[in-house]
């Protein structure tokens, strides 16, 4: 195994920040900051729509303001394949609306808060999604 | 109140998404590339929101209502159930094939990328599935 391209300082800034945008979401409207089941609920939920939207927006607009301060351009490599975009698509909506979160839910507020299921949550998608690229670098 | 601390903290959650680089797919699948080529990048992301959030919970455990809305919605379930498992096992597969979880593929729309709306058309998909599955039984 060989490092790479590993960016320390901006990580744990960013990070720290995330960690910022929780303590907001939580502190003011009392609601735990999981992109995936806010997205579902914006989608199927009248309850807290428009918050839910304005959360969104603001996610989208993030990267437009990081870009306007310092007109750097944001990198955005992926895999085009269809098949692969679609599926993938799936498997993310389907399991997070079944295992009730995702990255942020469980990986950061469910760890944050000690609980046991974020935790299991987390180290199953980790250990699913290293399993999953080192499959596909095979292939 | 409430709508401006929604669209400012989606704001801030963009912008850390944006700085710790974890809007790019790549990045990320080199951090899931432990065998291979490592970048523990998106590790050094999560424990530094952690580090701050981690307290603040804590400390707000015992504080009863938030500053607008009129209770927290402290989440209620406890049992690690097969849901759980089964579930967080397809997000992963999910997110190791592609590389993009929830959160950075909403950002990543400001990106106007191809790739990204059918991920994020087929993400709704299978949101709206697991809903149609509930509704039924």
């Amino acid at each position: 195994m060989t490092i790479i391209n590993f960016t320390p300082i901006s990580s744990v800034i960013g990070g720290l920040l995330i960690g910022l945008a929780v303590i907001i979401f939580f502190i003011g409207n009392g609601r735990i900051a999981g992109v995936s089941g806010i997205t579902n609920n914006f989608l199927f939920s009248k309850i807290n729509r428009l918050d839910n939207f304005l959360f969104l927006l603001g996610i989208i607009l993030g990267p437009l303001l990081y870009r306007f301060f310092t007109g750097t351009t944001i990198p955005f490599v992926i895999d085009s394949s269809l098949i692969l975009l679609v599926s993938a698509g799936l498997l993310v909506g389907v399991g997070t609306a079944i295992g009730g979160g995702c990255t942020s839910g469980h990986g950061v507020c469910g760890i944050s808060r000690f609980s046991s299921r974020s935790i299991v949550a987390t180290l199953l998608f980790m250990f699913a999604a290293i399993i999953t690229v080192y499959v596909k670098g095979m292939i | 109140m409430n709508r401006f601390c929604s669209l400012f903290s989606g704001l801030i959650f963009g912008l850390g998404l944006t700085i710790s680089g974890m809007t790019n797919p790549e990045k990320v699948i080199n951090f899931l590339n432990v065998a291979r080529s490592w970048d523990p990048s998106l590790a050094f992301v999560m424990i530094g929101a952690i580090l701050v959030s981690a307290p603040f919970f804590y400390l707000v455990k015992n504080k009863n209502k938030p500053l607008f809305a009129e209770s927290f919605s402290w989440p209620t379930l406890k049992e690690i159930d097969s849901k759980l498992i089964i579930g967080s096992l397809l997000f992963g597969i999910g997110w190791g094939l592609i590389g993009l979880c929830p959160g950075p593929a909403i950002a990543s729309i400001s990106l106007i990328h191809h790739s990204s709306f059918t991920f994020i058309l087929a993400m709704l998909a299978g949101f709206s599935l697991v809903r149609a599955y509930n509704l039924i039984n």
